[in-house]
């Protein structure tokens, strides 16, 4: 959600993609094989299904339980200072600005499934009576670029305490307004630093970064940071992600 | 006394492995770079490997375990074969500047066996450039949890930098090794052969 490229390429159809690379392809072996098989592996890009992007997503697998295995639940992010916040924040989505979705707000619920015990949705305000916690993180997006902000809201664990979840379970599923859609593993779900946001820079979130819901964990890339969250669930089914399913790892701790 | 070949089978077999790896490495690398360059320019797309950056970040994560396993082969049998120590050492700086000054007057004989001191400080070097990229890629892939590498980097945004830099540096010693090998080219068969077998000076360790 915060840093997605827009890049018009990946919004052509799995179809249209197939048939740009097959295209590619065969330019390649016409062109001969001189770099032609390196040239050829560039259009393996883990969205083809092809025996190469097989092994791709293979070790992209092996990389999420690595990653489980280095993650402490206790480490904690560096905080920063007031002064060292970025100013301005950078947007970033899989649409542009102008897209970002309206809520109505005064409806707003936050519903609530899967393994839990207690299903009844959530209103902004039962949200903010719940105890806060306040973070100066820093956000690093998957393009390499980072912005440190500041957030608060409830913490995810307490939460998730509240509503009877079975915190054995693996995964915790977030369903966002703007059709995104993200997940993340039990362990971090129970982090310190990870925050149910609902104020950015001390005021309530602003529509641009995430409106007004949004996961913020400074041990996850910036994409895992679901913004505009709508429904929260506790599940042991792995549920994927919209970058996740594209072929971004889906662990993407830091 | 014993002999050995120009180039013992580790050698060649991580040579050639690390020649893969390098292109998968750095053609990934130059695509996740693009994603947000940090200087004003960007790599050709042609040059890069996966298509789009989920696609450069699934090769990078997925070579650099084979980097990893051949580097640390490597590693550890030129430590415990004594083949850094026979070949990479010892060099002093005066012997660098006056093999340099031989080199660029063309008086310098480029041996298969036995590398002059420029090039013992050239092979270190580079050594050194690897690691150097290898903990600047570890504390930009886990920042959190290597936080004590971020921070002898100087902080996530510089080890970016440290990452680019020791990339480019190891890009420009490609570059002059396989110029030095055009103009030098019998120095290609041996490391695919092992060359022929040369005596050994005593005190060496065999090994082939």
């Amino acid at each position: 959600m915060t840093d997605e490229k827009k890049r018009p390429k990946i919004i052509l159809e799995p179809d249209q993609r197939k048939q740009l690379v097959n295209i590619q392809r065969r330019l390649m072996i016409k062109s001969g094989l001189t770099l032609g098989a390196v040239s050829m592996l560039t259009g393996c890009n883990m969205q083809d299904g092809d025996e190469v992007d097989k092994v791709l997503w293979a070790m992209s697998r092996w990389n999420d339980r690595v990653q489980g295995w280095l993650f402490s639940g206790q480490k904690l992010a560096q905080t920063y200072s007031a002064d060292q916040i970025t100013k301005p924040f950078r947007f970033n989505a899989y649409y542009p600005e102008y897209n970002v979705p309206e809520i109505d707000i005064p409806n707003y619920r936050l519903e609530v499934s899967g393994n839990v015990q207690k299903k009844a949705p959530w209103t902004l305000e039962q949200l903010q009576r719940l105890p806060q916690s306040s973070q100066i993180t820093r956000l690093i997006c998957i393009e390499g670029w980072s912005a440190i902000g500041q957030w608060s809201g409830v913490p995810l664990k307490t939460f998730l305490e509240n509503i009877g979840a079975d915190l054995n379970c693996k995964y915790v599923g977030f369903k966002c307004d703007d059709r995104y859609y993200s997940s993340i593993d039990m362990a971090t779900a129970l982090h310190p630093q990870t925050i149910l946001a609902l104020d950015f820079g001390g005021k309530p979130l602003p529509p641009d970064f995430g409106y007004p819901l949004r996961l913020r964990m400074p041990t996850k890339l910036g994409f895992k940071n679901a913004k505009h969250i709508g429904a929260i669930f506790v599940t042991d089914n792995y549920p994927g992600g919209y970058w996740e399913d594209q072929g971004y790892n889906w662990y993407s701790g830091i | 006394m014993r002999k050995k070949r120009i180039h013992p089978w580790p050698v060649r077999v991580c040579h050639w492995v690390n020649l893969l790896v390098m292109i998968g490495m750095v053609m990934s690398g130059w695509g996740i770079y693009n994603a947000d360059p940090i200087f004003s320019f960007t790599f050709p797309q042609s040059a890069t490997l996966g298509g789009w950056l989920g696609g450069n970040i699934g090769w990078h994560l997925a070579v650099m375990w084979v980097l990893a396993a051949n580097g640390l082969f490597y590693v550890l049998w030129g430590l415990f074969s004594g083949h850094f120590k026979q070949r990479f050492f010892p060099f002093t700086p005066s012997s660098v500047w006056h093999d340099f000054v031989g080199a660029l007057r063309l008086r310098l004989s480029h041996k298969s066996n036995q590398y002059n001191a420029v090039q013992k400080l050239m092979y270190v070097g580079v050594l050194l450039l690897g690691l150097l990229l290898v903990l600047s890629g570890l504390s930009i892939w886990k920042p959190v949890q290597f936080s004590g590498l971020v921070y002898l980097m100087g902080g996530f945004t510089i080890a970016r930098y440290v990452h680019f830099f020791a990339m480019s540096g190891i890009m420009l010693f490609v570059i002059v090794h396989v110029v030095m090998v055009l103009l030098v080219p019998k120095t290609l068969p041996a490391m695919i052969t092992g060359g022929k077998a040369v005596a050994n000076k005593p005190g060496d360790s065999a090994d082939d």
